[in-house]
């Protein structure tokens, strides 16, 4: 498999074109934009907390195949975990998609694993955990906007 | 509208024609393959190439020459002294200033732009008053104003654009009147490729009093400029955009204006005569001049507008119009792609958008096919909402692009719809 293919996977593609929980949620208890001002890719994350479990989750914006993908798989990915599993979470999917931990390492990273192919584009990585750093931002209750810069 | 190149491919003067596949030899990073395949540059809105001429020229400044100027009483700053200075001639000869002292070596346009701001525009725009600017500026000619006009009480002003990317001049003369101070637009848009029709933007800014700062980034590498001409007060531009080095640029400025401002920065060389008490500013140029020079990069703006010169820049207008011809009538066939900037009087900027693939992705594809684009809002936030899109792909051309390059980039983007489906 090329790199190119590597990246973008079918099922990113899917993700991408038709993302899954992507609306505003309108009980939110917790929601935070997210920007990256190199390339303008906004991202807003609504997340409805049910004490220290993520009950509800889904997001808004514009953004290229891998940043919609991944915050599409992220809501799927995260309904139903603890704020402790998601930000445990976070930190092998960065480390996937840094490069820094292989793919079969981690089988908690579920579909979440098809992000492998980033670590060969660095310049992607921002896209890819765009909506990650914005849900940290919204559990820990930072801010109303946070940015990848 | 008939281009000029077409009228000039007409008439037998061979001189008038530029073959891209010698002057490609001139650039030597556009030899190399990136990942197994030749380069194909087309970011070139982003920065220009650098010709041989103009790395042997810094080399053998920082080689030979290197040493600081105006002060030293030794041959080598004699002679760096000297190369600075004559860069200061051949930039007022390519922009036609009435004099050479009208010429101030700056950062980059940027800084050109805070310059005007900050000097001009501190001094002369007060509570109440305006600046205006159009919707199709860059980042650069939009936030120095809104800080101006946040600290005086000023109003910004924006006089809008058609679909096409065009200003709509009747709106934009409806924007200008005595409260106006300052007209700031861009010549040539960086995201659209639009060539404004400066004579006539600053004839109807000085009906009214205001005076006109000219952001020509994009237009120093591919029109000839003639600031007496185009009678704007102020013209800012880009070294590293005109095939020179990055951090030096210009801000050109009427003589008499930039004699009455007040000083951007101080610091050494811009003063005559210091006491604790009391200083006394230097004259024109020196004023806006503080600090030790980008010396190098002067130097390697010295050897990009000579390079220009020996090229052309009626020669590398049309083939650049030539090949733009070509490459919009080449894209247009691409189904599901939309061209974002479609004025009549345009410059070599191919913007657009595919259905259903974002930029970005695009820019992955046909990097990984060697070739090099812009994707994203080339920091023009507001243009892209004007067109209501985050961003676009931008390829921008050079005289050193061809069409074969043209025709790769037609199959990267045919590869960019496989990839998606």
């Amino acid at each position: 498999m090329t790199e190119l293919q590597d990246l973008y996977q079918e099922l990113i593609l899917d993700h991408g074109r038709r993302p899954r929980n992507f609306r505003a949620l309108n009980d939110a208890t917790r929601s935070t934009e997210g920007y990256n001002p190199l390339c303008g890719d906004k991202v807003k994350i609504y997340v409805k907390m049910d004490g220290d479990v993520v009950r509800d989750i889904s997001f808004e914006g514009t953004g290229c195949a891998i940043s919609t993908a991944s915050a599409s798989i992220m809501t799927e990915t995260l309904k139903g975990k603890t704020r402790a599993a998601a930000e445990e979470l976070f930190q092998t999917f960065h480390d996937l998609v840094t490069g820094q931990k292989a793919k079969v390492d981690a089988p908690e990273l579920g579909k979440l694993e098809v992000f492998s192919g980033v670590s060969e584009f660095p310049i992607r990585v921002k896209c890819a955990t765009l909506s990650w750093h914005t849900l940290r931002a919204a559990l820990n209750g930072q801010g109303d906007v946070v940015s990848t810069e | 509208m008939k281009s000029p190149g077409i009228l000039a491919s007409e008439q037998p003067t061979r001189r008038l024609s530029l073959d891209p596949e010698t002057v490609r030899g001139d650039f030597p990073i556009l030899k190399q393959t990136v990942y197994g395949k030749p380069l194909v540059y087309l970011d070139n809105a982003a920065t220009s190439q650098k010709p041989q001429a103009v790395i042997d020229a810094m080399a053998n400044y920082y080689s030979m020459d290197n040493s600081n100027i105006h002060r030293g009483v030794h041959l080598l700053s004699e002679r760096a002294t000297k190369a600075y200075e004559e860069t200061r001639e051949k930039v007022r000869r390519f922009i036609n200033a009435a004099e050479t002292k009208e010429i101030i070596f700056t950062r980059g346009t940027t800084e050109a732009i805070n310059l005007v701001a900050n000097s001009y525009g501190r001094a002369n725009v007060k509570t109440g008053d305006e600046v205006l600017i159009s919707a199709m500026e860059h980042h650069s000619n939009i936030v120095p104003w809104q800080i101006l006009c946040d600290e005086k009480g000023a109003r910004l002003r924006v006089a809008p654009i058609n679909d096409d990317g065009e200003l709509i001049l009747e709106e934009f003369e409806k924007l200008v009147s005595e409260k106006t101070k300052l007209v700031s637009v861009v010549h040539v848009s960086n995201a659209l490729g639009t060539i404004n029709p400066i004579r006539a933007i600053v004839e109807i800014a000085h009906r009214h009093g205001a005076r006109v700062l000219i952001d020509g980034a994009q237009a120093a590498p591919h029109v000839k400029l003639d600031v007496q001409e185009l009678d704007c007060d102020f013209y800012a531009f880009s070294g590293h955009k005109v095939y020179g080095p990055t951090g030096i640029g210009v801000l050109y400025g009427k003589a008499d204006l930039l004699d009455a401002m007040p000083p951007y920065q101080g610091g050494g060389d811009m003063i005559a005569s210091v006491t604790f008490e009391k200083t006394t500013y230097n004259t024109l140029p020196y004023k806006f001049e503080a600090g030790t020079p980008n010396i190098a990069g002067t130097i390697g703006l010295g050897a990009a507008i000579d390079y220009v010169d020996q090229v052309g820049i009626e020669r590398i207008a049309r083939h650049e119009h030539e090949l733009l011809e070509y490459g919009t009538q080449a894209l247009s066939g691409i189904a599901g792609l939309r061209l974002i900037g479609t004025a009549n009087d345009k410059a070599g900027v191919l913007s657009f958008v595919l259905d259903s693939v974002h930029p970005h992705d695009v820019g992955t594809i046909l990097d990984r096919e060697g070739i090099a684009i812009r994707t994203g809002h080339h920091c023009a936030m507001p243009l892209m909402a004007r067109f209501g899109i985050p961003a676009t792909a931008r390829a921008s051309l050079a005289f050193y692009n061809t069409r074969d390059e043209i025709d790769k980039l037609v199959e990267g983007i045919h590869k960019v719809k496989e990839v998606f489906g």
